[in-house]
């Protein structure tokens, strides 16, 4: 079974959002990365690239597809994770731990209320199953 | 819900990641496919590939019928259940579907694809017409692909005596019944290892035997990443009815020469034409089927299948050109990215083995 860490917000595009201050983390999630099968590639942004909500800044591609990441809120790149170059396989094996994308800083911190709980989000996800 | 091999149970109860492949239920992987991958290039894996059709030609003319409905020439195999890969092409040279024939004299064995198998049946008896030769499905079978270095010694643990001598006197690309089991040296890998086609009511047992001597149940998402290494096309992905065996790197698979298979006159009119070739990645990212392909910044063609190469750790790709160069790119989402171009295959035996292609 999937998890679902209740701690963290939701995208239906499957990222996850870990809020750290005026900063969110975003990953994929668990229900995502065994979805798409073993991670291969991903392309993640440039540091300091601006980015408004929905932007494709990234992708992450499988042995089955590749798909676009979005900027699940506003803001500017500040990291990405450097450690994916070389083993894109931490996607799968923590994706919300080391198999995390990029941070960005946003300009308005109340935005992360409006992603989807966990909760919401998994339902989701068992409704596209059946 | 999809058709069912004898194996369906066996691959949910081993957590298979199950998809419809064209219209049969298959598994993709059981866990992670790259590590499928690998488990068949340093030691041995099976596959389920009883959605495969099964045709057995019937008659005493199953020899000048084939040299009739086949580009390849079955005159110079021997009729010791000796393996021909072949292209069946429509009038037009296009390929109808590509397949596998063992001489095994009357009846002959052949198998297709299960994507094209509803066409090449209704084909093969359109041609058959005239001659005395019957085409027989044989739908009451399992079969089952056994690659990788250490296959056939695993095999041979698990058989009885007469399977194992079957298996001994094998060369590589010939294969032979024995009890009602016909056991090939052949396969879609570019390893070692056999393909077994066998009673349906024995496959479970026999798959248990496999699992129990440390064969990996396999995918048919490693079976793709394996074929492609190997430099083995797919059919729908890397040649279909549009094209000949000629722009399909198929050209080894033909032989005009004092023949008249059907689709022959257009292959000897078409003395110009594309070619298909292999793409390595020499950054990082993925090549995907469709993705353009430029040389010396003009278009030239597009990929027919593309994937990350486990083995080689970097990306590679079939596609088909109307030229090349020393300045190879492909387009990925809008970036230019740079290629090599290679003779296929890839891998063969576990090792690297392409050669770049000489412009």
């Amino acid at each position: 079974m999937a998890e679902f860490p209740t701690e963290l917000r939701y995208l239906k595009s499957h990222e996850w959002v870990k809020q750290e201050g005026d900063m969110v983390v975003v990953g994929i999630s668990d229900h995502a990365q065994d979805a798409l099968g073993d991670v291969v590639y991903v392309e993640l942004p440039e540091v300091a690239a601006e980015c408004q909500a929905g932007d494709e800044i990234a992708v992450v591609e499988s042995v089955k597809a590749a798909s676009d990441i979005y900027a699940p809120i506003a803001g500017t790149v500040v990291e990405v994770n450097a450690m994916l170059e070389d083993s894109p396989e931490l996607v799968n094996e923590k994706p919300y731990a080391d198999g995390w994308f990029f941070k960005i800083r946003i300009s308005d911190s109340a935005a992360v209320e409006g992603l989807l709980t966990a909760e919401q989000y998994q339902a989701l996800c068992e409704a596209e199953e059946h | 819900m999809g058709k069912k091999t004898p194996l369906f149970e066996k691959h949910e109860s081993l957590g298979a990641k199950m998809a419809d492949f064209s219209g049969w239920d298959m598994p993709i992987h059981y866990g992670s496919q790259i590590e499928e991958h690998h488990a068949v290039r340093q030691g041995a894996g099976v596959f389920d590939v009883s959605h495969m059709t099964v045709v057995e030609l019937h008659g005493t003319d199953g020899m000048a019928y084939l040299d009739r409905l086949l580009a390849n020439d079955i005159g110079r195999v021997k009729n010791s259940g000796q393996a021909m890969y072949s292209a069946m092409l429509s009038e037009t040279g296009g390929v109808l579907d590509d397949l596998i024939v063992y001489a095994t004299g009357d009846p002959y064995l052949v198998v297709v694809n299960c994507a094209t198998r509803g066409k090449d049946l209704a084909w093969m008896r359109q041609v058959a017409e005239g001659y005395e030769c019957e085409v027989v499905e044989r739908t009451e079978f399992a079969i089952l692909a056994i690659q990788g270095p250490c296959a056939i010694e695993k095999v041979k643990s698990v058989v009885g005596e007469e399977k194992v001598a079957l298996i001994e006197g094998l060369k590589v690309f010939q294969g032979g019944w024995c009890d009602g089991w016909f056991i090939a040296r052949t396969g879609y890998t570019g390893e070692q290892g056999v393909e077994i086609i066998l009673p349906e009511d024995q496959a479970v047992s026999f798959w248990d035997s496999l699992l129990e001597a440390g064969i990996r149940p396999i995918g048919l998402g490693a079976r793709d990443t394996l074929r492609l290494e190997a430099g083995m096309n797919l059919y729908g992905n890397d040649m279909d009815e549009s094209v000949t065996p000629l722009e399909s790197y198929m050209a080894n698979t033909v032989v005009l020469e004092g023949r008249d298979f059907i689709g022959a006159d257009a292959l000897r009119k078409q003395t110009e034409h594309d070619e298909l070739v292999g793409l390595v990645m020499l950054g990082k990212g993925i090549l995907r089927a469709h993705y353009p392909v430029f040389s010396n910044d003009a278009p030239v063609g597009e990929i027919t299948s593309g994937a990350f190469s486990p083995t080689l750790g970097k990306s590679i790709a079939l596609a088909r050109v109307s030229a090349t160069s020393s300045n190879m790119t492909v387009g990925i989402r809008g970036k230019m990215q740079a290629v090599e171009c290679v003779n296929p295959p890839f891998v063969r035996n576990g090792k690297q083995v392409y050669k770049l292609r000489k412009t």
